[in-house]
């Protein structure tokens, strides 16, 4: 039987803005399946967002919906989750909102590691304005304001995030569907930041420009360079070139930033 | 029973006014001259259970007290000049998506660094226009340590009736200096709180003017379901292009504080000896107390010298400042700036009086006998 | 005392010349229920540099909140007697520590001088107390507030292991004054 996206969707807002061939649509069912594995409600669930393509998913989702300014969604999700630490928070967003304009907000999140998940749909290029290159856009890739091949070196968001003290970093791809609710779920139940890195096609903006034919060999080429981390210990340097791996790639316990504040409260209380 | 009387800065009192008010969540980042603000909530919030977090940049502080305040809590954040530069953008979210919170800015001087320990009022006309797009704007500016106290509390109050930012604008030198004051009582003033819906979830629109021009706001988690964005919005949150929606909303947003019925319930002022006054003098936070001393010095002498000191500078007390131009024979605008009020006072005077600019930014506090020998000057 | 009066603590940063006048004020306002500003201007260096703190103190309501013309001024080092020594009303009056202000500010205003770090030092046993020491000579030269304001501000600053050492040390400053004024 065909799942049922509808019951987290809001009526009457869809069609949504993406274009055919874009990748966010699959993150969003993505998403809508992890939320139901992991049993949120959607009261209790806040959906925030910066600006962006990917940033318009929450206004089609049955849930507290926050859009936000330009990179500014980790810093808001940050404020909703300190003053109700009982919210579940999730993050949706871009590279270019997440890692240029928000870049701050993003590593300052994850050094706290305060317990929410944030999904990153990395399509390598800010979409929304017309394909100017973002942090991720590869070096040597043309983007509307790289005409002559973009001139600077690329974000790894799932490292950073790991340098940042993310205590849950995993990725995947638009192509592995199956694997993207998967993750997100995992990160939901992780208690601390979990970043989602998922990469993502923009056959509009950056497929176009970059010799890609189709939807089809955007999504051929994220099959391809996909290496599951647990596969990779196997292969040798040559065959890793040009790969991304992907899956759980780090993990780890630490105090969440809630729980340390609460702590706090209780030694501003009195306790020892 | 005698009240709690204490010496303290003016920032500090600002932090119990907001404890007062019932705020229960300060995000902020450091900055001088308004770093103690910060430093006080960060003891006394977690002692009742509110939550103090230090942000990575003043963007971010203000990006969390606007969730903050979307769960339904009190928020404040504390800043200065370049802190509120960058505050801006979210100022305007805001005002767009009618999130109340209140901003502490502590001026110094400017633009850009400054001068971070000298005092300046050089952020009031930034406190109307500072954020892009047409948007109303309450702005208050206490005069003294106990005023602080109580605008604070005013600010919060204001902010949760009309669902907006609200900036309260002192300068370093009532943020910095001590002064005698009487905590009020619990109860002893009025305490607003934001109108919260009574429509079920279902039947809830965040923007809904069936209930006034002030639409009740809903807390995240408390059961209701709705969206929040900075696009232009029709009356049920989500986004719209269409004219008739966004002129409408648009309108109303400016209207529910610059109405005339609103204006009377936020306006607030103070006039000392301008009944029979020739030169009056318009002055605001601490150069108004040079001002109150210099009246009292030109009284002595026989010079008719009337004080009108706005408590709230924003929405701007265009009546009666238009009457006052009617009246006297010249006004004076001592402030800290290169006459940035001066310029509002001229517009609502049309030319009945001469109106002059006492401008002072080198940092040092504008004296009584600057003021004094202009008013001389004028008569 | 007249209707409003002027005191200025300043020497260098770190010698809790803000705090003395941060003790004067709340003897005045908060003991004996006068009016009283504090205010202070300090460079963006938290210890040395030159540091003031100015109170005023009135029996009606203080509008201007900075100082005009000092009535007072305590000048703890040359470079604060250069730069604050100024501006003292004719008739005022301004103590040094002779020790450390050998060039002596010359003007309308009577000179006071007393070794005040040296007192605190070797007589009271602590320098750090050369702050109360100096409140206490202010106290006595200026009649600003009474003795007893001015001890019961300075023992509710300090914490109780220190509450011996500063009741000495305002004690031994008030009495050298009294001894200079004869």
């Amino acid at each position: 039987m065909a799942y049922d996206y509808e019951k987290s969707l809001r009526p009457g807002k869809l069609p949504h803005i993406w274009c055919p061939g874009c990748g966010h649509g699959i993150v969003m069912k993505g998403l809508l399946r992890a939320m139901d594995t992991c049993g949120l409600e959607k009261n209790n669930t806040a959906l925030v967002s910066g600006i962006g393509c990917a940033s318009r998913l929450p206004g089609y989702v049955d849930m507290c919906t926050l859009h936000t300014a330009h990179g500014r969604a980790a810093a808001f999700a940050t404020g909703v989750k300190m003053a109700r630490p009982e919210m579940n928070v999730i993050v949706m967003g871009g590279d270019g909102d997440g890692t240029a304009i928000g870049g701050n907000h993003f590593i300052h999140a994850c050094r706290r590691n305060i317990d929410m998940t944030y999904v990153i749909m990395n399509n390598f290029i800010y979409g929304m304005t017309g394909g100017q290159f973002s942090p991720c856009t590869p070096t040597g890739d043309k983007a509307s304001t790289t005409p002559y091949g973009n001139p600077d070196p690329t974000f790894d968001i799932s490292k950073l995030a790991i340098g940042a003290g993310a205590t849950f970093v995993a990725r995947t791809t638009a192509f592995h569907a199956t694997q993207i609710d998967k993750l997100i779920a995992e990160g939901i139940k992780h208690k601390g930041m979990a970043i989602i890195e998922v990469l993502d096609d923009c056959p509009t903006t950056y497929g176009r420009r970059n010799k890609f034919r189709s939807v089809v060999d955007m999504m051929k080429r994220l099959k391809d360079i996909a290496v599951p981390v647990t596969a990779a210990g196997k292969m040798t340097a040559e065959q890793l070139e040009g790969k991304i791996l992907t899956g759980v790639l780090y993990k780890e316990d630490k105090p969440e930033y809630c729980e340390q504040y609460a702590k706090v409260i209780a030694r501003a209380k009195g306790a020892k | 029973m005698a009240k709690k009387v204490a010496l303290m800065q003016g920032n500090e009192a600002c932090a119990h006014g907001a404890m007062y008010a019932g705020c229960t969540f300060f995000g902020g980042y450091p900055i001088t001259p308004s770093t103690e603000v910060a430093e006080v909530l960060s003891n006394e919030l977690p002692k009742v259970g509110g939550k103090f977090i230090q942000m990575e940049d003043e963007i971010a502080a203000m990006a969390s007290v606007l969730g903050a305040s979307l769960t339904g809590a009190k928020v404040l954040t504390a800043t200065s000049g370049p802190g509120v530069s960058l505050k801006q953008e979210l100022i305007g979210y805001a005002c767009i998506a009618e999130i109340p919170c209140v901003i502490i800015n502590v001026m110094r001087g400017g633009p850009s660094t400054g001068m971070p320990t000298g005092p300046g009022q050089s952020d009031v006309q930034q406190a109307k226009w500072g954020t892009h797009g047409d948007h109303a704007t309450i702005a208050l500016v206490p005069a003294s340590v106990q005023e602080i106290f109580t605008e604070t509390v005013r600010a919060f109050n204001l902010a949760e009736k009309y669902r907006m930012p609200v900036q309260v604008l002192y300068d370093e030198i009532v943020g910095h200096m001590r002064e005698r004051i009487e905590f009020p009582e619990p109860g002893e003033l009025e305490i607003i709180n934001r109108t919260l819906p009574t429509v079920p979830p279902e039947q809830y629109k965040p923007y809904d003017t069936s209930f006034g021009d002030v639409p009740p706001l809903a807390a995240f988690g408390s059961g209701y379901r709705f969206h929040v964005t900075g696009l232009n919005k029709a009356q049920d949150g989500f986004p719209t292009t269409k004219a008739e929606y966004v002129d409408a909303e648009e309108r109303r947003q400016v209207r529910k504080v610059e109405g005339e019925v609103a204006r009377a319930q936020i306006e607030l002022n103070e006039e000392y000896l301008t009944e029979d006054a020739e030169v009056l003098i318009f002055a605001y936070g601490s150069t108004s107390r040079s001002a109150r001393y210099a009246v009292n010095e030109l009284r002595k002498e026989g010079i008719k010298a009337g004080l009108f000191r706005p408590l709230t500078l924003w929405p701007f007390p265009e009546k009666r400042i238009s009457a006052l131009g009617k009246q006297v024979k010249a006004i004076i605008v001592p402030e800290m700036n290169l006459g940035q009020m001066n310029l509002e006072v001229e517009r609502v005077v049309k030319g009945s009086c001469p109106v002059i600019s006492i401008g002072r930014v080198d940092g040092e506090p504008l004296n009584p006998g600057q003021i004094i020998a202009q008013v001389k000057e004028v008569k | 005392m007249s209707k409003r009066y002027e005191i200025r603590f300043s020497g260098a940063g770190g010698q809790g010349l803000i705090t003395a006048g941060i003790i004067l004020a709340e003897a005045a306002s908060i003991i004996e229920g006068k009016h009283a500003v504090q205010s202070q201007s300090y460079g963006p260096e938290a210890r040395g540099g030159a540091s003031k703190s100015e109170v005023i103190i009135s029996d009606s309501p203080i509008d201007y909140p900075k100082a005009t013309v000092v009535d007072a001024c305590l000048a703890m080092t040359q470079e604060s007697a250069d730069k604050y020594a100024n501006g003292i009303k004719k008739g005022g009056v301004l103590l040094i520590d002779s020790d450390f202000v050998k060039n002596e500010p010359k003007g309308d205003f009577k000179v006071y001088k007393m070794p005040i770090m040296r007192t605190a030092k070797d007589v009271v046993g602590r320098e750090i107390v050369a702050n109360v020491v100096a409140l206490g000579a202010m106290i006595a030269l200026t009649d600003a507030v009474s003795r007893e304001a001015g001890l019961q501000a300075v023992l509710s600053r300090v914490p109780e292991a220190f509450i011996e050492l500063n009741r000495k040390a305002y004690a031994q400053g008030f009495e050298d004054m009294k001894k200079i004024l004869g």
